[in-house]
């Protein structure tokens, strides 16, 4: 049952509509011919019943953390609070206009001021803006102030630095704000190869961009020394926030040396992940970066909230209006609803469930580095591919015993990588529930791996033909 | 309060299996000083407490189920139908990844692409993507891909483009050799001689958003042909409740079109979430930003879905990727492409033609009132610029006593602008609010 909703037909009336007080040609005479629509949108053409099975029957095809364990490395699959949709639904918050006056809108100037102060203390950094919609974008945020830091300086820079396992999103950024990009190595610990920086770094190097802990999920011990180094070129140092669920209240990037961070609200601040977004991606930055910070930030004056009036080295707006509203508000009743022992507990827990996992799972798969990880860790399908299976299946075969796959081969430098992040959400008893079918999953490579190669065996579709997908683009229906 | 799930039992049997005494241990390469602090954080709350304070910080917005909203600009208050939250926040839609594995994720990856073929249908174009951040970034994006595919350095972004979006075009070109020319109106629409001046043999693109800022209808076609005589794109931004009615831009020649999903069953939440949809003709599909769906089969033939041409995408280019999105808004599409298919075709049309009553109905009442006069003789959708007297005395206080918000005075965004105001008037208006709205207006000595 895949139908197309375009290839079902009963009545629809849209009847929710009220009806029109004139005829149609006395409403179109108030616009002129030419500008006109001459040919009908295929739309669907569905009653609202079956609008209600097509989509639900859809929904019961997903995975999803509301209905299995979800270990997704770098994307911190979490339970996310029900009360925080409540709240970002309430009238009082989804039904106001960015464009009332700020009088009118006082509640949620309040929120985002709030939201920034609070963001502010969590990393250890002077200033927040909320309007990156997202990681990436606030990745393009932090390198234009970057680029504005150097050019109010005027220096001249034209390198940005990236450990080899930087997320894609990095680089891309670096090019998009017309870097050239050179990459840092990683040691035999996980960690950024100090030798390798020193050799590389040059007054040319505009900034680093660094997550931490790092994608292998291990923290860099070496990150003031990473930090002076960049620093003593002029260089700013980027904190990608993908992995702040390890941090909260332990330590904090303003602390650890960076200049410029950006926080994803959908990882660590209880954003759900809504299908692939929205989400957001809050940048804080250092006292002598704020007068970059994109424009409009919300401040406070005596008891009233208001807008910046000025801001001559903004970078300038990202995106209209103030951010991602809906997204911001369910952080902001996060941190209330946890406050300090709450936010402290989510990365102990966060810490504690990686490395049980870790431990549980040490004998069944090659760790490629050694030592306590943090929220994450990254194992290898190594041996199993000796035995014809690879990191692919075994994340395919999950998918049979109701458990979502862990994200694989990423970072690019571990061979059959398997990234697992258990979140601070999930109970000891699902960790080793998890562990017992990788067990029975590694009992089926040494006896039947082909049950493992045709994995997977109950999902809505089977093997995917991915290749057909991109040499025979069918990326639309057409009516016939 | 805290959502952790382990007991205080199941944590020591964890760090007994672990082997350490605790859990400081286990961050103990964290050099010291960097712990060496507490969080100044306000007291946690329970649910219950945390449900009362928001709803005290709520209570200094005046929200719109409150008043009769006649404020647009980009964002619209428009009829959501029960159903779309209803589906949408499903815990399968609303708690799921980005559906890398296609196995686990047919419902993610079969609504996005119905909904790329409905955004198709509306706007007349061949490609859409997954969708993009919102209206304004979508269009920045679109620049990119026109100085990219054409090798140019201009952009023609006229003044009748939203404020807003103009300034976000300028910072995601800021760091590239790029020039912007912003051409003037005359009557509220695109100076047609000023930018036939500006284009030039280096123009990679010309901007129209339509209706405008202004909420006047350009001359679309006429932009497109003299645009394309000069080997330029053409990149339209559209308001897509307008497509049930209007000329799709597909059909007046727009190579790339874009526009605010948020009309279509998105609540106007302070500006965003929203959705920004994308669209290409052919030529142009595999420049495409961010992630698109396409529809194949699995391995017994079975119809089935899964993201496709990643060849384009960050993680796979990396520093050479058509750009540095990595996400879509889904769940914002989603809410579209519900809205889309209860409203249908008929209902789309109806929506439309509805929208062009109320805003005209409301155009005629203010209009006859003394001393308001006419900002453009052109026609409008559903938003049109009024000029009222200069600085209105008392205007705010006499909407809020009328429980009217809105209308938008234009003097925030353009200079020499004073006393004009851009109405908004959706479905949702009635005649009565028409005529509390013109009464406030005459009282507030506006004119």
């Amino acid at each position: 049952m895949s139908d197309l909703i375009f290839e079902k037909t009963s009545r629809n009336d849209a009847g929710w509509l009220p009806a029109l007080s004139h005829s149609e040609e006395e409403i179109l005479k108030f616009l002129p011919a030419s500008a006109l629509r001459r040919s009908e949108a295929h739309l669907p053409s569905v009653s609202e019943l079956d609008v209600v099975r097509h989509f639900t029957n859809l929904s019961r095809k997903n995975f999803s953390v509301d209905s299995q364990f979800y270990p997704l490395g770098s994307c911190t699959m979490k339970y996310n609070p029900k009360v925080l949709d409540a709240i970002a639904a309430a009238d009082a918050f989804s039904q106001t206009h960015p464009y009332q006056d700020p009088q009118d809108a006082q509640g949620a100037l309040r929120i985002l001021f709030e939201t920034q102060t609070l963001l502010s203390e969590i990393t250890g950094m002077e200033e927040f803006t909320l309007q990156p919609a997202a990681g990436a974008h606030g990745e393009l945020c932090g390198l234009l102030i970057v680029g504005a830091y150097h050019r109010y300086k005027k220096e001249k820079k034209t390198k940005v630095m990236i450990p080899d396992s930087a997320h894609g999103t990095n680089p891309a950024t670096a090019a998009l704000c017309g870097y050239e990009v050179v990459q840092v190595k990683t040691d035999a610990r996980g960690h950024v190869e100090l030798r390798d920086l020193k050799a590389k770094i040059d007054k040319e190097v505009a900034c680093f961009m660094l997550t931490n802990p790092s994608t292998l999920g291990l923290f860099e011990e070496e990150i003031l020394e990473v930090a002076r180094l960049v620093h003593s070129v002029d260089g700013l140092v980027y904190y990608d926030g993908a992995n702040m669920n390890a941090l909260l209240g332990h330590c904090r990037p303003g602390d650890m040396g960076f200049d410029i961070v950006h926080i994803n609200l959908h990882k660590t601040f209880a954003v759900p992940h809504g299908s692939g977004g929205p989400g957001s991606g809050p940048v804080g930055v250092k006292k002598e970066l704020v007068k970059f910070l994109p424009a409009p930030r919300v401040l406070k004056e005596g008891s009233q909230f208001i807008y910046e009036k000025e801001a001559p080295y903004s970078i300038g707006k990202l995106r209209s209006f103030y951010g991602n509203f809906g997204a911001i508000i369910r952080s902001y009743a996060y941190i209330r609803a946890l406050g300090r022992e709450g936010l402290e507990a989510v990365s102990e827990h966060a810490i504690l469930n990686a490395n049980y996992l870790k431990t549980k799972l040490k004998d069944l798969y090659e760790i490629p580095f050694d030592g306590y990880c943090m929220h994450e860790f990254v194992m290898s399908a190594k041996r199993q591919k000796a035995k014809g299976v690879k990191a692919l299946d075994i994340a395919k075969r999950l998918l049979d015993f109701g458990i979502h796959a862990p994200t694989i081969y990423f970072p690019l430098i571990v061979e059959e990588a398997m990234m697992v992040e258990p979140t601070e959400t999930e109970s000891k008893a699902t960790l080793d529930e998890f562990v017992k079918v990788l067990q029975e999953i590694q009992k089926e490579i040494e006896t039947n791996p082909q049950k493992v190669l045709d994995a997977p065996h109950t999902t809505p579709v089977s093997r995917i033909d991915e290749v057909r997908a991109a040499r025979e683009p069918n990326l639309r229906y057409r009516a016939k | 309060m805290h959502y952790i799930s382990n007991t205080e039992e199941d944590k020591r049997q964890m760090l007994e299996a672990i082997g350490v005494a605790s859990f400081d241990a286990l961050i103990a390469k964290i050099p010291k000083k960097l712990r060496d602090f507490k969080l100044r954080l306000p007291e946690g709350l329970s649910e219950l407490e945390l449900v009362r304070e928001l709803d005290a910080i709520g209570a200094a917005n005046k929200n719109l189920q409150d008043y009769a909203s006649y404020l647009g600009g980009g964002v619209y208050d428009h009829y959501v139908p029960a159903l779309v939250n209803h589906l949408a926040h499903r815990g399968e839609f609303i708690t799921s990844y980005t559906p890398y594995q296609g196995e686990a994720s047919q419902g993610t990856l079969q609504f996005i692409y119905e909904y790329q073929s409905m955004i198709c249908e509306l706007t007349g174009m061949d490609y859409s993507n997954a969708s993009m951040y919102d209206g304004a970034s979508g269009l920045a994006e679109a620049a990119l891909l026109a100085l990219r595919s054409t090798g140019k350095k201009k952009v023609i972004l006229p003044r009748t483009v939203h404020p807003e979006y103009r300034a976000v075009v300028k910072t995601y070109l800021s760091c590239l050799d790029a020039e912007i020319v912003e051409p003037p109106f005359v009557d509220g629409a695109v100076d047609l001689a000023a930018l036939k001046r500006a284009l030039t043999a280096d123009t990679a693109a010309v901007v129209v958003q339509q209706p405008n800022f202004f909420g006047v209808l350009e001359e679309a076609r006429e932009i497109a042909r003299l645009t394309h005589e000069a080997g330029a794109l053409f990149i339209a931004s559209v308001n897509p409740i307008s497509l049930g009615i209007l000329e799709p831009p597909g059909d007046y020649g727009a190579d790339i079109a874009v526009g605010e999903g948020q009309p279509l069953g998105n609540p106007i939440s302070f500006g965003g979430p929203h959705f920004g949809f994308f669209t290409v003709k052919e030529p142009f599909l595999r420049k495409l930003p961010g992630r698109i769906c396409g529809m194949t089969v699995d391995k017994v033939g079975r119809r089935a879905f899964v993201l496709t041409l990643q060849a384009r995408e960050q993680h796979i280019r990396r520093e050479k990727a058509t750009s540095n999105i990595c996400t879509n808004h889904s769940l914002c599409a989603l809410k579209g492409a519900i809205y889309l298919s209860l409203l249908g075709k008929k209902g789309l049309r109806k929506l439309a033609l509805l929208n062009v009553e109320k805003a005209h109905e409301a155009y005629e009442k203010l209009r006859r009132l003394d001393g308001v006069s006419e900002f453009s003789k052109k026609p409008f959708f559903n938003e049109f610029t009024l000029q009222l007297k200069k600085n209105p005395a008392s205007l705010k206080e006499n909407l809020a006593a009328n429980r009217i918000v809105g209308p938008l005075a234009l003097s925030g965004f353009y200079t020499g602008m004073d006393g004009r105001y851009l109405f908004a008037v959706t479905e949702k208006r009635t005649t009565q609010e028409a005529e509390r709205l013109a009464q406030a207006i005459q009282k507030a000595k506006a004119l």
